[in-house]
């Protein structure tokens, strides 16, 4: 009989993967209330951590070409589909789902994928515009990314959920700070590896898993954070009404369906500001 | 002293003895066969078919069973994977199709390599996003694909331009049916294992090799439902003539013959890089070539004295070497008609200089050269050379340039040289030319249409607009 | 040529500005996409051992640290005497570059080869410091017996328009250059391109510096974030070659800083042929500022004659 060796799940921060600064950890169970893992516990110390590596990564980020980012994106997407086995065995592990559902999920997740590297290039071609002002301007419109954006997942989504808050946040340039679901943590985190391995540069993307109820406050309350999104929160009113003190850009829970093969156009568009430019024109 | 020796590239890319047309997913028998050449050396590469009226018709009911059966019934997002596949397998297979591109069109290597294959992969990145998006193209919500494509594509950039063909009409839901050029087949045919390799539906891509009676049997098909085609406006406009009066779309893009204006005030070293650029790329062999220098007049001498010390510095010669700038002249053809423009020009007052090439002795070569001191009234200020040959006029004021470069029944491109905004906003909004280039030139990109006014043809490729055309407004 | 008459009226701030200015504009784009473009050229075999010998020739081997001793210098002077004990054929770099103080040591050590040596002078790197003690700095340096002397430009001047004060120093520093008996040290004029930041600023600092009576003109310090780049020397290239054109003087460029391997110093060498012409292609006219590099050119050196990829135990370290 040949003992498996286990992982051990760590946080995503600036593209490693550090155990909880508070050194705690949490236990996640099966769908049958088995045991399966400890994972990491963050801590608001880790928001702060993450949050600093969000901002530093976000410029060189944004920075890069619109082709460039819907490579990574595509890339993300062929190493998902390389390890959809790992995925689909902890997504039915965890919520009961059958090996058939699961799949679909992971499907739905990969496929999601494709269609937010598809986006990067295109935005402003369907969202942006020049605009005919009554005189001899020039004047154009385009849309940036935010900054760095906090996002609580889905509670209730092990994979695709995850996935869904995202990819919409980076497809554009933003940096992301997440919150996994608490009990459905593990596909969220083994993602992390998967993004590891995808040209995706250190700090686009972090990871926290943990209890939202500890770490919303401080995600949502951090002054270095441009956009929040509050889909995976119970207390979603009062987050609201601490994001408002630095006017962040807020995203309601229940805005957007987060199960499907593909995201919204217009969450996105959430997570990017309009610049307008003006110049005259004249000889 | 540093003349660098030579640096060859690996010859990566091997053919068949010879080939089929692609039809249905398969090859089918070689026949009716006639050679291609490297235009470097005039070695025979391979035998290719003529196409006849039959293949043609067996390429289109190919395509048509494949869209009716297979493709349109596809969602978007499966048709969306299938061009990201293609894209991925030519990256893969990148240096062998820029070495099979260079060793059947003539150009230097560092360009397939640099130029030719990255942007060809690069539009089908693109497309490949646009197959599940089409609600966002402008058109509504669920528009509709036209069915079957026929495209003709020329031999001055064979791969990109098949890129340029076939990505926009698959992501949109359309089949295709494609000639290249008579003079370039190759690399199409190496697309179509790539298709292969990718798994795509049989019938969604064919491609049918063979001269320009091939691409009128499949322009006049009467079972094509939008015609694709690149080349001479000469034959542009056969090809208009041809499709009237039936429901076929039609774009054209054509000749060109683009005013690269050049103010005092522009950043003269990079204007120097840009005009070189502009008409001694791909020796010349570029639609939107520009191919007039338009230079105010109070810096002219200067600047024709920095452009001479630029060109000296070109290099001409083997197209598989990496340090080649200037490669050979794509056909025999091609190098008589630069040779009688050349000398028409000469003969009407024109002042002709070239740097010291080493021409080499086998294949079809023309040095870089300027004509100054040409008149808007000259031949070589109006037609079309589509080689190394840049037509020098001066011009003295904003209006002036405006009016000198609009004078012509082309309209593809433009450049504008000149560190103030302002005037170089106002100018691009005056002159008459799909594509606009401002302290910069020749640079393309799958975001951005590209297209002409004018005898310059009609149509974008490139961008949202370059979906239009292969699609209809749903129900 | 004198600079009235190269600037068309009296030498004030105005009439320096109004001439600078007039310069044309260099498009940032283009720039770095020309230099781009040079850099994909392939040096191969004969040409390639051609480029890397001149490489060596072309160096101005460096010691620049707070932490320099006598026996550092004499150290690095050995290596630039002997660069290879393998082989005695391996040429040696154009100077030595150190602090004004260790002249005499790096003198001493070279003894009678004709390998130069060059002073940092005029408070380096900073050159924050009176006009009186830059100017001291660099009369003990000279007075050691250095061949050639590396100032720094004001760049606070130069960045808040005081034209006429950069153009003043260099003229001064040029002066105290001389030597009562023998040739004065040639003068190299470090604009600190990485503190300028536009290639507009750097244009027009090149163009002062030569017409205040620079010798070479030379992009950075090495001690600062940004030193030496293909784009910005492709760019100094560019103004010699036109100052060549304008006036007959023959000035020269060094990039300093950066510039660490041997396919990089190729990529200069490509730029200075195809920019300026191969008439720059001399250690008159064109030196790399670097440390580490030497070695880097003498692994590939190696790999030439040996058709085996080297490694460091197999060169000596200086």
């Amino acid at each position: 009989m040949r003992l498996d060796v286990k992982k051990t799940y760590k946080l995503f921060i600036a593209g490693k993967f550090p155990r909880s600064e508070s050194g705690r950890s949490y236990q996640v169970k099966d769908s049958k209330s088995k045991h399966v893992a400890n994972v990491a516990l963050a801590s608001r110390k880790d928001v702060r951590d993450a949050v600093q590596a969000a901002r530093a990564a976000q410029p060189g980020w944004a920075s890069a070409s619109a082709y460039n980012r819907g490579q990574v994106l595509y890339r993300i997407a062929e190493m998902l589909e390389g390890r959809r086995e790992q995925f689909v065995s902890e997504i039915a592990s965890l919520t009961g789902k059958t090996a058939k559902q699961a799949d679909a999920e992971v499907s739905a997740a990969i496929d999601s994928w494709v269609w937010h590297a598809g986006w990067t290039d295109k935005i402003d071609s369907v969202a942006g515009s020049m605009n005919p002002v009554a005189g001899p301007y020039f004047n154009i419109s385009t849309n940036q990314p935010t900054g760095v954006v906090g996002a609580l997942a889905p509670q209730d989504s092990a994979l695709v959920g995850f996935v869904n808050t995202i990819a919409p946040a980076i497809v554009s340039g933003n940096t992301v700070v997440v919150v996994t679901s608490e009990k459905l943590s593990l596909p969220a985190l083994t993602l992390g590896e998967v993004l590891a391995t995808s040209d995706l540069p250190g700090g686009v993307v972090n990871i926290l898993s943990g209890k939202e109820s500890e770490l919303s406050s401080w995600l949502v309350g951090h002054m270095d954070v441009n956009a929040v999104d509050l889909e995976g929160t119970s207390n979603a009113t009062e987050l609201e009404i601490t994001a408002a003190d630095t006017v962040k850009r807020v995203i309601r829970a229940g805005t957007y369906p987060r199960t499907g093969a593909k995201g919204n156009l217009q969450h996105i568009l959430d997570l990017m500001e309009v610049k307008t430019v003006w110049h005259p024109k004249g000889h | 002293m540093f003349d660098y020796a030579p640096a060859p590239e690996a010859k990566l890319a091997s053919f068949e003895k010879s080939y089929g047309h692609f039809i249905a997913g398969k090859f089918t028998k070689p026949a009716n066969l006639y050679p291609t050449i490297n235009p470097a050396t005039e070695e025979v590469l391979a035998e290719i078919s003529h196409g006849t009226a039959k293949d043609v018709d067996l390429a289109v009911k190919s395509a048509r069973a494949a869209y009716e059966k297979v493709w349109s019934k596809l969602s978007g997002a499966e048709r969306g994977k299938y061009l990201y596949r293609i894209a991925r397998i030519m990256q893969e297979r990148a240096r062998e199709l820029a070495v099979a591109e260079t060793l059947n069109n003539g150009k230097p290597i560092k360009e397939t390599r640099d130029f030719d294959v990255p942007t060809a992969v690069s539009w089908f990145f693109y497309y490949a996003g646009w197959a599940d998006k089409l609600d966002h193209a402008g058109l509504g919500p669920n528009p509709q694909a036209l069915g079957v494509a026929a495209q003709v594509v020329p031999w001055n950039f064979p791969l990109m331009m098949l890129s340029w063909k076939i990505a926009p009409a698959l992501s949109a839901g359309n089949t295709v049916v494609l000639k290249p050029s008579e003079t370039t087949p190759l690399t199409a045919l190496l697309f179509a294992e790539i298709c292969q390799q990718a798994e795509l539906p049989e019938g969604v891509v064919n491609i049918v090799t063979g001269f320009g009676d091939t691409g009128a049997a499949l322009v006049g098909h009467k079972d094509v439902n939008k015609v694709a085609f690149t080349g001479s406006t000469e034959v542009g406009k056969i090809i208009a003539k041809q499709v009237a009066g039936s429901n076929k779309k039609v774009t054209l893009e054509l000749g060109g013959k683009a005013a690269n204006i050049v103010f005092d005030d522009a950043p003269i070293d990079q204007a120097v890089e840009g005009v070189v650029n502009g008409i001694f790329f791909n020796q010349g062999h570029v639609c939107c070539a520009g191919s007039r220098l338009l230079v105010q007049e109070s810096i002219h001498d200067e600047f024709i004295k920095k452009l001479k010390r630029r060109m000296s510095t070109l290099r001409l010669g083997d197209p598989m070497d990496k340090n080649t700038d200037v490669g050979a002249i794509n056909s025999a053809d091609q190098l008589a008609k630069i040779k009688k423009l050349v000398k028409k020009g000469v003969s009407e007052g024109g002042e002709l200089w070239q740097p010291e090439c080493k021409i080499p002795r086998n294949g079809f070569w023309f040095a870089p050269a300027i004509v100054d001191n040409v008149s808007p009234a000259n031949t070589v200020a109006r037609e079309e050379i589509f080689g190394p040959v840049l037509s020098v006029i001066t011009f003295r004021t904003p209006a002036e340039a405006v009016t000198k470069a609009n004078n012509t029944e082309y309209g593809l491109s433009a450049g504008i040289w000149t560190e103030k905004g302002a005037k170089m906003l106002k100018l691009a909004d005056q002159l008459n030319a799909g594509v606009i280039w401002s302290n910069t030139f020749n640079q393309f990109d799958p975001t951005s249409p590209f297209g002409g006014f004018k005898e310059s043809g009609y149509g974008r490729e490139g961008g949202r607009q370059g979906l239009l055309s292969y699609l209809k407004a749903g129900k | 040529m004198q600079a009235e008459t190269i600037v068309g009226s009296r030498i004030t701030n105005q009439s320096l500005r109004r001439w600078l200015h007039s310069l044309p504009g260099v498009d940032k784009v283009g720039l770095e996409a020309r230099a781009a473009s040079l850099a994909t050229r392939s040096i191969k075999t004969t040409s390639k051992a051609w480029g890397l010998d001149m490489a060596i020739r072309m160096m101005d081997l460096t010691t620049l640290e707070g932490m320099d001793t006598p026996e550092r210098v004499e150290s690095l002077c050995q290596k630039a005497i002997t660069p290879d004990m393998a082989d005695p054929e391996c040429p040696s770099p154009a100077a030595i570059c150190v602090y004004g103080d260790m002249v005499p040591y790096a003198k001493a050590a070279l003894g009678k080869s004709k390998i130069f040596v060059a002073a940092v002078a005029t408070a380096f790197p900073s050159g924050r410091s009176s006009m009186k003690v830059k100017l001291q700095d660099t009369k003990d340096a000279v007075a050691f017996g250095a061949d050639e002397i590396d100032m720094v430009i004001d760049r606070g001047a130069f960045l808040s328009g005081n034209y006429l004060e950069v153009f003043k120093q260099i003229q001064a520093i040029k002066l105290a250059c001389q030597r009562p008996k023998g040739k004065p040290a040639h003068l190299k004029v470090i604009l600190e391109t990485g503190e300028l930041q536009t290639y507009d600023n750097i244009r027009r600092a090149s163009y002062l510096a030569m017409l205040a009576g620079a010798d070479f003109i030379k992009t950075s310090t090495g001690k600062v974030s940004v030193n030496a780049t293909l784009p910005i020397t492709l760019l100094m290239l560019e103004a010699v070659r036109d100052w060549y054109d304008e006036t007959g003087e023959l000035i020269g460029v060094k990039p300093a800083g950066g510039i660490r391997t041997a396919k990089d110093a190729l990529r200069y060498l490509v730029v200075v042929k195809e920019i300026a012409g191969e008439r720059w292609l001399t250690p008159e006219l064109f030196r790399f500022g670097a440390s580490s590099l030497l070695n880097d050119v003498l692994m590939q050196r190696k790999k030439l004659l040996t058709k085996t990829y080297s490694g460091p135990d197999y060169i000596s370290v200086d």
